[in-house]
């Protein structure tokens, strides 16, 4: 079986100022498997998840990441996201006067075409829409709203998960999902990444806290400090880290 | 509502295309511009007297004044004496068929969605006779708005068959000495339309200045009047998205409307003559003069306008509102690209008490063009408990564009509350990267957020209208980024 993703010797950084800020890092991610990345503030988390995502302020210097049979660097930014990487984002922004609805027609049908397949008229989108909507618990009323203006923290998290929903992405990458989450809303991402994993697709979390880890019960943990993989292992690792700090771990 | 239907629906409203007047000598006509060729456009339109010495004084008073350049618009002299005052459009070799028309053409009438049929006709391959067997559905719902006293025809139609309307109202909101284009207009206008709605009627449709195709048939010193009596209603539509490449570079309109007591008129634009190349080359210069007077109690009136096309644009729809408790509203979205100018905006005239204005212009520069909104909230002593709420924003796409906005104020009245917002952004990277990341193109994405910014006048244009106002908008900023 070939791997989901696979990043290989990877040396990266902002593309401005060339500051490198991934130095080495390998990682290979199969489907169907949840991978967590904890790390200091600092190390280089978003970085990656923004590198995978493809955003232009970021360029690779040496190495190699491959994702589903494709060489990555290949792929733009709406190519990638149609071939299957989803990024729910740490702060996700907000589009005046654009309606969830009208978004999410878009999105949708972007990756239809990418696809191959026919777009979603407006009638067939609001169904599938409709039928996602209720399974996660969002209201009719927030899919009127222009997105992401006036939501609250909660409310952003489950858009994302509503968007990650109806895009089905072979890969979803989770950066920061608990960031200004109270314990309720972030059983109810959790519940939602949880109802979308399965087989054929694969979870990657970048998270500070444990919590996270408790609801959306991860098969590999990776510490990551200074631009790469430090250690990896399973859950109890991040037991480990939760009780001892990153300092352990950085020392060793 | 269907697409046939839709366009049945543009197409009742036709009644221009039969005004119009079709003379193969007007090609005789010599260039420039002087009493006897004014004599005699008044003559092949066998005018009355009135207006030809109408048309006379505006001339005369013409050859006092001197084009404007207050605006910051930059464009050379432009040579009054080197353009035909008089002239059928310019016999062009006929494509034999949609293979000959030029391809960028096409695929923009393929991007608006306008169906082949009506392609080959905008494309000048076949003649719109051709594409719909119209006179049956025209003369039915002319009757049925004749029915309830409505007219609505060409305005050299009005000129013979009412009179005593065109002679009352004419200038009368609009007069000959407002400006150097009107000025020109009023001398040597040739066609346009004139709408009655008489007191108590509520317009049963929509009526449209002309069906997209006969578009290429507006003159270019066109002339609209509508007048709504008390307790009457019309929603008017003016222009056309499809892309009118015109041959004439100086367009010069006036659009003048009468409102009396408890009357509304909402008036909708959309604009998209040729904007000249990338380079700035070529292009129409628009400079139009659009007023309406609210003359009766609680009148209303309602400009919003869409301004994609023209290398130059220089309007300003103003609203005079004179009635006690009458209200003026425009809205505004002005999208330039490439090297257009646009010099746009509003006047809202509060002469009686209680009377409301609101302004909400929303202006996109991209490319190396250059946009200004100019608009006067005027407060006379008498406008007691007068209020004006204006919002004017600005989106930038890329770095060598630029944006202006010149609000001017006049408050004689200590009554008046007067509120002006304004803000300047750019689309940001995050807004792009968040579209792009779920797999919207980076074209898309822009149409989408400069839709999202231009909402809150999208949906004061009627459904139709606003749907492929939507598509043009994204069509005018293609190739904006990267």
């Amino acid at each position: 079986m070939t791997a989901l993703l696979q990043i290989k010797d990877l040396y990266a950084g902002v593309a401005e100022n060339k500051k490198e800020i991934i130095k080495g890092l390998n990682l290979t991610i199969n489907a169907g498997e949840v991978h967590a990345i904890m790390g200091p503030n600092g190390a280089g988390k978003s970085t990656l998840s923004y590198l995978l995502a493809g955003k232009s302020d970021y360029e690779i210097t040496s190495g190699k990441i491959d994702f589903d049979g494709k060489d990555l660097s290949e792929l733009t930014t709406s190519e990638r996201a149609n071939a299957g990487i989803f990024l729910s984002m740490q702060y996700p922004v907000a589009i005046p006067g654009v309606s969830v609805s009208s978004f999410l027609k878009h999105a949708v049908n972007a990756k239809r075409k990418y696809a191959g397949l026919p777009e979603l008229d407006a009638a067939e989108f609001l169904k599938v829409l409709r039928t996602a909507a209720k399974e996660l618990g969002v209201s009719a009323e927030m899919l009127k709203r222009e997105i992401n203006v006036g939501f609250s923290g909660g409310e952003k998290k489950r858009l994302e998960i509503l968007q990650m929903r109806l895009l089905e992405p072979k890969l979803a990458i989770l950066d920061e999902a608990d960031s200004g989450l109270d314990i309720d809303a972030l059983r109810i991402v959790a519940e939602g990444v949880n109802r979308l994993h399965n087989k054929d697709n694969a979870l990657l979390i970048i998270t500070h806290h444990l919590d996270l880890l408790n609801l959306i019960e991860p098969d590999f943990v990776h510490i990551y400090a200074d631009g790469h993989i430090v250690r990896s292992g399973d859950k109890s690792l991040a037991e480990a880290l939760e009780k001892d700090g990153y300092k352990s771990f950085l020392e060793a | 509502m269907t697409e046939q239907a839709e366009l049945l629906k543009e197409l009742e409203n036709q009644k221009y295309k039969y005004g119009f007047v079709t003379d193969i000598e007007a090609d005789t006509v010599p260039r420039g511009l002087n009493e006897d060729i004014i004599c005699l456009i008044s003559a092949k339109k066998q005018e009355p007297a009135w207006l030809l010495e109408w048309r006379l004084k505006a001339y005369r008073h013409w050859q006092t004044m001197s084009e404007p350049h207050w605006a910051k618009l930059e464009f050379e002299p432009i040579n009054y004496q080197n353009l035909f005052y008089y002239a059928a459009p310019k016999q062009k070799i006929k494509p034999q068929s949609l293979a000959e028309v030029d391809k960028n053409l096409l695929e923009t009438y393929d991007k608006l969605g306008i169906p082949l049929k009506e392609q080959e006709a905008l494309a000048g391959v076949v003649a719109v006779d051709a594409v719909f067997d119209s006179v049956s559905v025209a003369t039915t719902y002319r009757a049925q708005l004749a029915e309830k006293g409505i007219i609505f025809c060409s305005i050299s139609e009005a000129i013979k068959e009412h009179p005593e309307l065109v002679q009352k109202y004419l200038g009368s909101v609009v007069p000959y000495t407002d400006n150097f284009y009107a000025c020109l207009n009023s001398a040597v206008f040739t066609d346009g339309s004139f709408v009655y709605i008489p007191k108590g009627v509520r317009c049963p449709m929509e009526l449209s200045t002309y069906f997209r195709i006969n578009a290429k048939n507006t003159g270019q010193f066109e002339r609209t009047l509508i007048v709504a009596e008390d307790d009457s209603y019309v929603s008017y539509l003016e222009g056309c998205t499809a892309p009118q490449r015109d041959e004439n570079q100086l367009h010069a309109a006036i659009v003048e409307i009468v409102v009396l007591n408890n009357a509304e008129v909402k008036y909708s634009t959309v604009q998209n003559w040729y904007p000249g190349d990338e380079y700035g080359n070529g292009g129409v210069y628009n400079f139009v003069t659009k007023r309406a007077a609210c003359r009766g109690q609680n009148a209303k009136i309602s400009w919003t306008q869409v301004e994609t096309g023209s290398a130059i644009t220089w309007k300003y729809p103003s609203c005079v509102l004179q009635g006690d408790n009458s209200i003026g509203e425009f809205y505004s979205v002005a999208i330039t690209h490439h090297h257009q100018q646009a010099d746009t905006g509003t006047k809202m005239i509060h002469i009686g008490k209680n009377t409301r204005s609101k302004i909400i212009s929303k202006g996109i520069s991209a490319g190396h063009s250059n946009q200004t909104y100019r608009g006067l909230v005027d407060v006379a002593a008498k406008a007691s408990n007068a209020r004006n709420f204006s919002q004017c924003d600005s989106l930038l796409i890329g770095n060598k564009c630029g944006s202006h906005t010149v609000p001017y104020i006049r408050n004689r009245n200590k009554s008046a509350i007067l509120e002006h917002e304004a803000t300047t952004s750019k689309i940001s990277d995050e807004q792009l990267f968040y579209c792009q990341q779920r797999g919207i193109g980076e074209e898309e994405a822009i149409g989408l957020i400069v839709n999202g910014f231009c909402k809150e006048v999208m949906q004061n244009l009627p459904m139709e209208f606003a749907i492929e106002a939507a598509k043009l908008i994204n069509i005018s900023l293609e190739g904006s980024v990267g």
